[in-house]
């Protein structure tokens, strides 16, 4: 025992005199940590809020009854069908304002809700006593109430003046949800006698025609597939998360992975003193791996906490984006289970002893007389560069394998893995050939020593000179294809959105009178329906829309590719067009046809057409509005888009306000619109852009690390040059050069890497994840300013290292040549 | 205090006073080098025994380290015999000849080999300490005798060469050796710091009641111990 704890104290007696290495060991494992923990902290969230929201307004598989014209049902039908015999149960969802924020809120009726939709609380008769009872009850999140500053029993206000009944706090009801009792919704909300939807127990049969029966075809039967799983829905945004969440993890090992392995290799000595001392190699092992797995807890636990601060940070946007692309309320703070904190602990033990293992394997192996011969250990490192290059192109080959014979979004994620792994591990290589090239082409003394001694560094910085490849490599592909999604989206924004004005009514004769008015008055040019439809193919929901043929469309409707006289076609209902994913998916072709399941049977349409349809789960099809009405007579009538002049737009709105009142469901102008889609679109990739800089900064704190822990080993490299007459601080200037062209030569080998990247982010990744494809734009200021970026890190990363040696004493410098005869 | 004989550690042969404490026989050890084999030691044979000194002579590159290093387990031969005080150390698991050399040898490097992040003080009492044998007493009057009284809290950075080797020599012996290997331990020092550091390591030596081997290019160190022989072509011929 005796000896295992000297040998640990021993071992870990390093550290105390070596705090900066330690500090930056501590970092990297902990930023490592928290970038990885964070991103978990946010899917997690996202996944615990999903399902708690499909457990409020049903079982999970459950159908539910909606309206197949408006938005709302009334409250008879469901009088009817429960007289019926029906067992639906039902609910009344809105937004409300409370504090400037939006939250859902969510009526419903607990005395015929199926039974396995479980409210805690509820199911004691008191308490549901307590919630229909004046003044009912208001149930919420613990952390919605205290976000919304609600004590228990205290009554929330919205900000039109409603006043909610006690606030409860209930652990099972997801964040940003407020659940009343219905006919307290119907109050808030203003829908009288209204419902939004009735839902049934997930083993029940909702016969059609018996219910057509009671309601006739006032409602249709929605099966969860047709709305789609949030769950299945956002599987592809999550992992997008998930993958930049490990690539920042990833780069943060290599920080690890270099503080460790020069820490071993600094120990070098003291491992060879402990071994002559009578250590065993067992015993110096277990005390190793104890070392490593004890700071990989402590970084942990650290990481962990700022990973939840990182996760608490970027909620918001993610919130958001989540909100506007799939309309799922993940809640605005942080609830996390236990597991989230084992998980992550454990994610920071397994990388650091991976960071490790080479290390701890070439201790292993090496005799204990070798540990003491310098040669020895550069030997076993050209047989690791070696290796390193055999690993590299087994990375490349599988990359390609993955590109050639794979499918689905996996293969994708493993065609970039690959690309980057290769390429990054063939990187210290590459500059070995370009610093003797320099040195080649040098004539100068001193510059053949700056390349010379580049070249002798770089068996220590190469993993952080990975590291920020790695990262500048993301930034220059995540850059691009952001950029080139930003400068698309814009304009595709500008086709889509070229109406002045967009109408939603409450229900098909509200909306046949909003049209006939709007169609007499002067300021406007045209009131196009854009009414809809849906329906499945395979089991995939697709959205169907009526168009009327006019130039609003035919000049701004931009087609990804057509047949001649497309329009025509559409306008003549011989033609429908299809949005890209919906092609892509259903391997749809020019010319191919389409079999649309409608109510009198399948329509089947050729395609005249391939649109762009973004951030669209769904798929789309666009056809004549005359041949919508005929073969989905009950499609949706609702919507309306407006010509208008511009300058007429604000006080047409009014007017059709005060005109129309509750018959308007909506009105949003084209400038609102676009705001919120761009404002949702910025929101999303804040989150990347957030992401991307953390790992920057991760790998220049990897370059840091390496330089500081090198540092003492470079003062008996740089003492001979010294004392042949090159002044302190000219060394300390070429020390920062050195790494400064590392570094450059790094950046530079990252932009092609980085278009690689930003290529399979949008040939590969994008396609398989949503179905869609992005053109692909290059944005060469972009690289630019990685450049500088990159010279940036370096600089700041090698200038304490560099200073201090312009402020090491000549007896330091002489002490190397002290201990040498 | 002298420590002559030492009770016998359970687990080991009972050594008679008459045997040799060290014994070497047809040792054997080649390197495997990208040029082929190279052969190091051919079959080398010495003995050594209680309370005697030896001094291994031979060029640089003559396998006198090699051998220390066989004798001290921190390498295994390629053929042969080792033994201390009757126990073998060839053909040994690493764990096992860790535990031998813990326990009866102490080794002083050319280059002291110190741990840079412990103090004088717990270097000297390193090997003592994971041996189970630390004795404050006897920290103390090695310290004393090496000249180290002042020294104690500083780091080895912030001594001279000859108070480094001094250091190594109070960590060899703190543990009370059965025998002490030493690996020119003079070569990193200049001659008067070298000449006092073995007139403090000569005395302490016959203080323990240990063995002694000492490999050296120096015939005039060599001539100050009991006996000499040199390595030459891989085997011992006399000095």
């Amino acid at each position: 025992m005796s000896e295992a704890v000297w040998t640990f104290m021993a071992l870990v007696s390093h550290w105390r005199r070596h705090r900066a290495s330690f500090a930056t060991l501590m970092v990297g494992l902990a930023v490592a940590t928290a970038l990885w923990s964070g991103v978990q902290a946010l899917n997690s969230q996202a996944r615990q809020s999903y399902d708690r929201a499909a457990r409020l307004v049903g079982e999970a598989g459950a159908p539910a009854l909606v309206s197949a014209r408006g938005a709302f049902i009334p409250q008879e039908q469901y009088v009817a069908l429960r007289r019926a015999g029906f067992k639906v149960s039902p609910v009344l969802e809105g937004t409300v304002r409370i504090g400037g924020a939006a939250y859902r809120l969510v009526g419903i009726e607990p005395l015929t809700r199926p039974g396995g939709a479980v409210l805690t609380g509820l199911e004691d008769s008191s308490d549901l006593e307590a919630f229909l009872r004046a003044p009912g009850q208001t149930l919420a999140a613990p952390q919605t109430l205290s976000e919304l500053g609600a004590a228990a029993g205290a009554r929330i206000q919205t900000d039109p003046g409603a006043l909610l009944p006690p606030a409860v706090a209930q652990d099972t009801i997801a964040p940003g949800l407020i659940v009343v009792d219905i006919g307290v919704a119907q109050a808030v909300l203003g829908r009288p006698m209204q419902l939004s939807r009735m839902i049934a127990a997930s083993d029940a049969t909702l016969d059609a025609e018996a219910l057509a029966a009671v309601v006739g075809d006032a409602l249709r039967i929605e099966t969860p597939e047709e709305t789609g799983d949030l769950t299945r829905l956002t599987e592809s945004f999550h992992l997008n998360l998930t993958a930049f969440g490990l690539l920042a993890f990833i780069v943060g090992l290599f920080i690890v992975h270099a503080s460790i392995g020069l820490a071993f290799e600094q120990r070098l000595g003291t491992v060879r003193t402990l071994r002559a001392c009578g250590v065993s190699l067992a015993t110096l092992i277990a005390v190793l791996v104890s070392e490593v797995v004890m700071l990989a807890l402590l970084a942990g636990a650290i990481g962990m906490v700022c990973g939840y601060l990182i996760a608490a940070a970027l909620l918001p946007d993610v919130a958001l984006s989540l909100r506007g692309i799939y309309g799922a309320d993940v809640g605005r703070s942080l609830v996390l289970e236990p597991r989230w904190w084992v998980s992550g602990l454990g994610m920071a033990l397994l990388g650091a002893l991976i960071a490790s293992a080479a290390s701890l394997f070439k201790v292993a192996r090496m005799p204990a007389v070798a540990l003491g011969r310098p040669l020895a250990w550069r030997e076993a490192h050209e047989g690791q560069l070696r290796r390193q290059g055999v690993l590299a192109g087994l990375a490349l080959v599988v990359a390609l394998a993955a590109f050639w014979l794979g499918e689905g979004l996996v293969a994708g994620f493993v065609v970039i893995a690959g690309v980057l792994l290769g390429v990054a591990l063939l990187l210290p290589l590459g500059l070995a050939r370009l610093l003797r090239v320099g040195e080649a082409m040098s004539n100068d003394a001193l510059a053949r020593w700056f390349w010379a001694d580049a070249r002798r560094q770089l068996p220590g910085l190469s993993l952080a000179l990975m590291a920020l490849l790695l990262a500048l490599s993301a930034n220059v592909g995540v850059g691009t294809m952001v950029e080139g999604f930003r400068t698309t989206f814009t304009g595709w924004l500008d086709e889509r959105l070229n109406s002045e004005i967009y109408v939603t009514a409450q229900d098909a004769e509200a909306g046949r009178r909003v049209a006939a008015w709007l169609e007499a008055d002067t300021d406007v040019t045209a009131v196009l329906p854009v009414w809809r439809t849906e329906t499945r193919i395979g089991a995939w929901p697709v959205d169907v829309y009526g168009l009327r043929d006019h130039a609003t469309y035919r000049d701004h409707f931009s087609l990804l590719s057509e047949l001649p006289r497309a329009w025509d076609r559409v306008r003549d209902g011989t033609g429908a067009l299809v949005s890209e994913q919906l092609a892509q998916r259903m391997s749809l072709g020019l010319g191919g046809e389409i079999a649309l399941p409608a109510e009198a049977g399948v329509w089947t349409v050729p395609v005249v057409g391939v649109f762009a349809d973004y951030g669209n789960p769904k798929g789309q099809v666009r056809v004549n509005v005359d041949r919508l009405v005929r073969h989905w007579p009950d499609a949706r009538r609702t919507h309306y888009s407006v010509r208008a002049a511009p300058e007429a737009v604000a006080g047409l709105i009014e007017r059709m306000r005060a005109e129309f009142g509750d018959a308007l469901a909506q009105v949003s102008d084209q400038a609102q619109l676009k705001a919120m889609s761009l404002r949702i679109f910025e929101r999303t990739f804040a989150v990347t852009g957030a992401l991307n800089t953390l790992t920057l900064f991760v790998s220049g704190i990897a370059l840091f690390a390496s330089l500081l822990t090198l540092s003492d080993v470079r003062l008996a490299q740089i003492a001979p040059v010294w004392a042949l007459g090159v002044t302190r601080r000219r060394l300390s200037d070429l020390e920062v050069g050195k790494v400064m062209v590392l570094a450059a030569m790094t950046a530079v080998l990252a932009v092609p890497l980085g278009l690689v990247l930003a290529w399979c982010l949008v040939a590969i990744v994008n396609v398989q994840a949503f179905g869609w494809r992005l053109p692909f734009h290059v944005f060469p200021l972009q690289w630019g300013v990685v450049f500088v970026l990159a010279l940036v890190t370096a600089f700041v990363a090698a200038m304490l290292p560099a200073l201090r040696l312009s402020r090491t004493a000549p007896a330091d410098l002489l002490k190397v040549f002290a201990n040498e005869r | 205090m002298t420590l002559i004989d030492r009770p016998h550690e359970p687990g080991g042969p009972t050594p008679r006073h008459d045997a040799p404490l060290l014994s070497v026989r047809g040792v054997r050890k080649s390197y495997a080098t990208p040029q082929g084999a190279v052969v190091v030691l051919k079959g080398v044979d010495l003995s050594l025994r209680a309370r005697e000194s030896l001094a291994l002579l031979g060029e640089s590159g003559s396998g006198k380290s090699t051998l220390l290093h066989l004798i001290g387990g921190l390498d295994d031969a390629d053929g042969g015999e080792i033994a201390i005080e009757g126990a073998a150390m060839t053909g040994r698991p690493d764990g096992e000849r860790a535990a031998l050399r813990r326990a009866r040898i102490g080794i002083v490097f050319q280059q002291f080999n110190l741990v840079p992040s412990l103090t004088v003080d717990d270097n000297i009492a390193f090997q003592a300490r994971i041996a189970g044998r630390f004795d404050p007493a006897w920290q103390d009057e090695l310290i004393g005798r090496l000249g180290l009284g002042d020294l104690r809290s500083r780091y080895p950075e912030q001594l001279s060469g000859g108070q480094q080797q001094r250091v190594a020599i109070g960590r060899a012996l703190a543990v009370r050796p059965r025998l002490l290997l030493a690996d020119e331990p003079t070569g990193n020092l200049d001659e008067a710091t070298g000449d006092e550091v073995m007139d403090l390591a000569l005395d302490l030596v016959a203080r323990t009641g240990c063995a002694f081997l000492m490999a050296t290019h120096s015939t005039r160190l060599a001539a100050r111990l009991d006996r000499r022989v040199r390595l030459a072509s891989g085997a011992l011929v006399a000095s």
